[in-house]
């Protein structure tokens, strides 16, 4: 079993050495201070071949402080959570606020923003898996995919991991919070040969609870499909067409737009989506919603970053973006109320317009699906977008073949103006629930073949 | 002088009581009768950055971290763990943990070796963050703003951000030898936003090296970061759509090397090609570019932030040839994947931390000079595009297809570099890019110092150069068409 011994008494020790510190900066002379403590522990193994490949145990711990001298802030981390290295650590963050200057939005949250009742989310769930199981479990994996097919000639592996870990955070206004939770994965990649040409691609699962992980066959399957479909892809000759972004990939566009509406982005106008609160940036059937307290799901939190209570809203409703993803600075930056984002967005969700997969290949009609994404190629501030990619090109609703060493490009404003409809196929591995995106019109370039 | 395995001692073995027959004890519980090869990684590490932003330097930051990595290899199986608490009974229980991958039984004891002579030093020992007072660190930033304020009555936004590290690594392997290396690392970045009737643009630049902060103050090298980003940022307020198709592409010198590190560089890693899953594998002999093109993967440079006097397994750096004469000839190796092919390491060997697996990684990757003047190269294209700065690129080993996305391109017309072009993404393919190559420039130019590569989530610091190249029939990932 991959799990924290002692979890409570951990949990009650942290909170302890948290006070200890809040009181030691206050001694020091600082006029707010503010700690997170975190330890976790996880397995690690990989199979290749049939073989162990790596069995890895993780530890991690360390501790992340800030203080505050007026509006003057000094930050320190510490690997070592002994007394004397956060004193250390105190010291240098107090040395740091000696030499930065006064900031008048600097500071802790608002006390009366804290979360007061912390609401059971459900998210440490220990899986009882040894090294020997893990290992039998990677193997299983990673045997479905290469029985598969007979093109499946190569692998890069299965993995199993689990990871358990705990976090305290504390600050002067009187906030103590502790959390706790589990992430548990499956994953394979296989490589395929026909000819000479090889390709690799891969699957995963995973959740804080080892029972919703989805069947070691399943994904070793998967994996396999993944893999062979990409085999003899060819280029494309530059075309204008619309483009089919699948739900594991259109999880980037919906991070896009967070990051073009985060509170550094906005305060510092390095992004195209300035000002945009109210605006119609989508499709007036486009809505997106943040749900922070779903139980037992990856995303999930209850506090953020500051200890700000975070609650559910909508992120953008018929179209219109409705709010920002603002942490206490920054929101004091924009003359705004913080939105709970200090730690980034929650779980997202990207509300379906009723095709399931099919009818999203019959409303892309004769275009590109896209299936995989590389390089990083976005300017936020202009929104230009130009990435390489594979995928498949599709004719009347029909996969014709695969593609690759293609480039799509276009502009996010227009991208996102262009939305045409949203699949009922969600993915709903990691915090952003999407379904697949369709866009009316992108650039594609390729060499003059296909 | 003090030399990097005192200090190493003096961090990690006398402060802990870790004498040789404790050593001893922790390898004779790691080394089993079928063991490859095992190590026991100490590392300790300072970082300190300071941020402007505003015209103020708002934040400061410090951090450290400290700990051992325990590792054991059985042929193709490795078993690690790692503790941030250094003592006896910590590695005892980390060796135990990571030796669990082999059912072998114990190799009888394992006895200290004798001290082996240090690799030739790439850089001093020396503490960078101790390099400037605090008070210099932060006037050098209101320098870098005032700077970049001064040149454009554009610019809107200066963000500069000052950098320091410094490491301390010991690694003791599998027969005793205790191998000491301490790394200096610093960096300078300055981004700008300029705005102009309404419309804004970005851009970046910096540098930095294995060296002290007062680097940035000879010959003012931070502000002439400042003058590159400004610069940069002003020509993107007059870029026009890039082409969309294949093309011919003149890549300036320096760092759009990150082509040679993308395109060929990852799929030479040793681990790739032992698993036979690179677009490379088995090819080596074979042709993979232009006759009279030679690249390199060098970590033995003084001061770059690519270079090591070792690396992260105690293998002093080489000067490894990839490519000779257009001929592949070799891959980056760490000791794991050396013995497996019946091979040495290069001295590739590269971790991220002590909390991390070693795995074959580039140092400082770069193409030779060859014979042209670059101003011939440009006006030997009718129509294509001229790109001199990247914002970065990725690969997929095995189709062997690679990107990289420009951040300063410029259209070349009849010979002449004409109109400044958005960011586009180039695409091709590794194994047959080089050969595409038909003229390499007599320009080389290394990076500024500002490279990090990922791979399996790790990152780890680099450097590319390249001449000026001109590659037929690359593809460029514009919006416009026809």
């Amino acid at each position: 079993m991959i799990e924290l011994d002692n979890r409570e008494a951990l949990g009650a020790e942290f909170q302890t050495l948290a006070q200890d510190f809040l009181k030691a900066a206050k001694a020091k002379g600082a006029t707010a201070a503010e700690i997170g403590i975190d330890k976790g522990t996880g397995l690690s193994v990989a199979v290749r071949m049939g073989e162990v490949d790596k069995l890895q145990y993780h530890r991690d711990q360390g501790a992340s402080i800030s203080v505050y001298f007026g509006h003057k802030k000094g930050f320190a981390s510490s690997g070592d959570l002994s007394p004397k290295a956060l004193t250390d650590a105190l010291e240098a963050a107090c040395n740091i606020a000696r030499f930065t200057a006064e900031d008048e939005y600097n500071g802790l949250a608002d006390p009366e923003l804290m979360a007061r009742e912390i609401p059971e989310l459900d998210l440490y769930h220990p899986w009882d898996v040894d090294a020997a199981r893990a290992i039998t479990l990677a193997q299983e994996t990673e045997q479905a995919a290469r029985d598969h097919d007979a093109r499946i000639t190569n692998s890069e592996g299965a993995e199993v991991d689990s990871y358990a870990g705990l976090g305290v955070y504390a600050n002067s206004n009187g906030f103590s919070g502790i959390t706790s939770s589990t992430r548990h994965t499956v994953s394979c990649a296989v490589v395929g040969q026909e000819g000479s040409a090889m390709q690799r691609d891969y699957w995963y699962s995973s959740h804080c609870l080892p029972a919703r992980l989805e069947p070691a066959a399943a994904i070793g399957h998967k994996a396999a499909e993944r893999t062979l479909r990409r085999l003899n892809g060819r280029s494309l000759s530059p075309r204008t067409v619309p483009v089919l972004y699948v739900p594991e990939l259109a999880k980037g566009l919906v991070g896009t737009l967070v990051s073009g509406i985060s509170g550094g982005a906005l305060y510092r106008k390095a992004t195209f989506l300035l000002n945009s609160l109210g605006q119609p940036v989508f499709p007036d059937f486009v809505q997106l919603s943040e749900r922070p307290h779903l139980p037992c799901t990856l995303g999930s939190r209850a506090y953020d970053a500051e200890g700000v209570a975070t609650f559910d809203r909508e992120i953008v409703e018929d179209g219109r973006i409705q709010g920002y993803f603002v942490g206490s600075y920054s929101a004091r930056k924009l003359g705004m109320r913080t939105t709970a984002s200090a730690s980034g967005a929650s779980n997202l969700i990207l509300h379906d317009t009723g095709q399931d997969w099919q009818g999203m290949l019959d409303a892309l009609g004769t275009g590109l699906m896209v299936t995989e994404l590389i390089g990083s190629g976005i300017n936020m501030i202009t929104g230009d977008y130009s990435r390489g990619a594979a995928g498949f090109w599709v004719e009347n609703g029909e996969v014709q073949y695969p593609v690759e060493e293609i480039t799509i490009a276009g502009n996010l404003k227009d991208m996102f103006r262009d939305i045409r409809a949203i699949g009922n196929d969600v993915d709903l591995r990691g915090r952003i629930q999407s379904d697949s995106v369709l866009i009316g019109g992108m650039t594609v370039a390729g060499q003059q073949a296909g | 002088m003090t030399q990097a395995m005192d200090l190493a001692r003096a961090v990690f073995l006398e402060p802990h009581g870790l004498d040789g027959d404790k050593l001893e004890q922790v390898l004779s519980r790691l080394v089993a009768s079928d063991t490859t090869l095992a190590d026991l990684y100490f590392q300790s590490a300072r970082y300190e950055a300071w941020g402007l932003e505003e015209g103020i330097v708002k934040s400061g930051s410090y951090s450290i971290e400290q700990g051992v990595g325990v590792r054991t290899v059985c042929g193709e199986k490795t078993g690690f763990a790692y503790t941030d608490e250094i003592s006896l009974p910590a590695l005892m229980d980390s060796a135990t943990a990571a030796r669990a991958i082999s059912r072998a039984g114990q190799s009888g004891s394992i006895r200290m070796a004798a001290q082996v002579p240090a690799a030739s030093a790439r850089y001093g020992i020396d503490d960078p963050l101790k390099s400037l007072s605090e008070q210099d660190k932060i006037e050098l930033l209101h320098r870098i703003d005032a700077r970049a304020r001064a040149i454009s009555p554009h610019v809107q936004q200066v963000m500069a951000n000052l950098m320091a590290a410094h490491e301390i690594i010991l690694v003791v392997d599998e027969q005793g030898h205790l191998r000491a290396d301490v790394r200096p690392m610093v960096r300078t970045n300055v981004s700008v936003i300029v705005e102009r009737n309404g419309q804004t643009e970005s851009a970046m630049a910096g540098g930095g090296g294995r060296f002290d902060l007062d680097w940035f103050l000879n010959g003012d090298k931070a502000l002439q970061f400042a003058d590159e980003a400004v610069r940069k940022a002003l020509i993107n307020l007059d870029a026009q759509a890039a082409p969309a198709g294949s093309m011919t592409v003149v890549l300036g010198s320096g760092w759009p090397g990150v082509l040679l590190h993308e395109a060929i560089g990852h799929g030479l890693e040793g681990d790739f090609n032992r698993k036979g899953t690179s677009a490379f594998s088995g090819r080596i002999g074979e042709q993979v570019a232009t006759k009279g093109i030679t690249v390199v993967d060098d970590g033995t440079l003084e001061q770059r932030r690519g270079s090591l006097t070792m690396d992260d397994e105690g293998t002093p750096t080489n000067c490894t040839t990839l490519i000779e004469d257009g001929v592949l000839r070799g891959y980056m190796m760490d000791r794991q994947n050396a013995a497996l092919m019946n091979t040495h390491s290069t001295g590739n060997g590269r971790r991220q931390s002590y909390a991390h697996l070693t795995m074959p990684r580039m140092t400082n990757t770069y193409m030779l000079a060859g014979p042209h003047d670059p101003q011939e190269i440009i006006a030997s294209v009718d129509k294509g595009i001229y790109a001199v700065n990247f914002s970065g690129g990725q690969v997929d080993i095995t189709s062997g297809k690679f990107v990289f996305s420009t951040s300063e391109a410029y259209l070349i017309e009849n010979g002449k570099v004409t109109r400044p072009l958005k960011n586009a993404t180039l695409i091709g393919n590794g194994p047959d890019v080089l050969t595409r190559v038909s003229m390499v420039g007599n320009d080389l130019a290394l990076d500024d110092g500002i490279g990090v590569c990922g791979k399996d989530g790790q990152s780890v610091p680099v450097g590319v150069g390249q001449p000026t190249l001109r590659v037929d029939g690359l593809t460029v990932g514009g919006t416009a068409t026809g």
